[in-house]
């Protein structure tokens, strides 16, 4: 998995929001076991305590559970990554509209675009035979 | 209890302060980033902390004991400049590692070098600059101390090896113990830091968890210590 940062927001809730996107797309499969706390803020070069933060949130929020020895495990419950899935590509959709509101699109001009894009890339894709 | 402690801390070279009434804790467990502009005092505590240098006032106390022979045995440091005999090779430096230090993790050490392909028949005078500060790192982090002080410990290498030294302080972990890293690349060790201090003229300006600044002032602790340390 490829970890980013970016500079303004909080390092923890970056991770969340990495975290979850990797059990969605199934980077972190359900009912797997993840690494360690250690191994996992090693592999994304932050702080043990700042992942450690990281996943207590996420047990919190059920997206993941520990069992008292065995580790840390992705939830099985299909339905709640389907609604981490939603919630992310709601906050992608938010951060869209307002970037697009800033430019002075409205609603309809939005949606206009977005059909339009869509034909664009058919087309793209038709063309070059990809 | 505090793994290290400074109280009114003060060092004077001739009439010039280097450290000004300085009062700050480090907790175990917390990796601690000690942020400054050159000459700010970072080199200055780091060394009163280990015992290099004396306080012209106030205290400064490692695990609650002024810096002496127990203290010397629960401090790690890695100096801002190679100070390992360049004569030895890599595992002649482990047995004087271990002679030394009866805290010294040969297993960790030799797992770590074999990582990065060092073989420990080479003499250290034989190695590239990087790759000596790698060694050098790799025999601080095998202790297992109760304080670590890094001086500088990315200054000199490439982003490559930075990454590999950053990760190998977070691999490192223990919490129990603290790591005080000094440097001025901050965006390089902002994400493997809990706390920064910002020292400045030597008196500590601030004194802050890592996501309590982004989360306050909704920028990195890099954009900060630019905004702080203006010219």
């Amino acid at each position: 998995m490829k970890w980013q940062f970016n500079a303004d927001a909080p390092i923890w809730s970056q991770l969340i929001a990495q975290i979850k996107v990797g059990i969605v797309t199934g980077a972190f499969p359900p009912g797997e076991r993840l690494p360690s706390v250690r191994d996992l803020a090693a592999e994304a070069g932050v702080n043990p305590n700042t992942m450690q933060r990281a996943l207590t949130e996420l047990e919190r929020d059920g997206l993941v559970y520990s069992q008292r020895t065995a580790g840390r495990f992705v939830t099985e419950d299909q339905s709640m990554i389907a609604s981490a899935k939603r919630s992310l590509a709601e906050s992608h959709i938010q951060t869209f509209l307002r970037a697009m509101a800033h430019l002075g699109y409205d609603r309809e001009e939005i949606l206009t675009l977005l059909r339009q894009e869509k034909i664009e890339e058919g087309e793209e894709h038709g063309s070059s035979g990809v | 209890m505090a793994v290290l402690e400074c109280k009114d801390l003060t060092k004077h070279y001739g009439a010039a302060p280097a450290l000004d009434h300085v009062d700050l804790a480090v907790e175990p467990g917390r990796i601690v980033g000690l942020l400054g502009p050159n000459g700010s005092g970072k080199t200055t505590l780091i060394k009163l902390a280990n015992g290099l240098l004396t306080p012209s006032a106030g205290e400064v106390l490692v695990c609650g004991a002024a810096p002496g022979k127990e203290t010397h045995a629960a401090v790690s440091y890695l100096p801002e400049r190679t100070a390992i005999p360049t004569w030895m090779s890599v595992k002649q430096l482990m047995d004087f590692y271990g002679d030394f230090y009866s805290d010294f993790r040969r297993d960790a050490a030799t797992e770590m070098l074999a990582h990065l392909n060092i073989p420990l028949t080479q003499r250290i005078k034989q190695m590239s600059k990087g790759t000596r500060e790698k060694v050098q790192l790799i025999m601080v982090m095998s202790r297992a101390a109760k304080l670590y002080l890094l001086d500088e410990p990315i200054g000199g290498v490439d982003p490559a090896t930075r990454d590999y030294i950053l990760s190998t302080i977070i691999t490192n972990y223990n919490p129990e113990a603290a790591v005080i890293i000094s440097t001025h690349l901050i965006a390089d060790v902002e994400k493997v830091l809990d706390e920064v201090i910002f020292i400045n003229q030597g008196r500590v300006v601030l004194q802050s968890s890592v996501d309590e600044i982004r989360e306050e002032k909704g920028m990195s602790v890099d954009a900060l210590f630019r905004e702080v340390f203006k010219c």
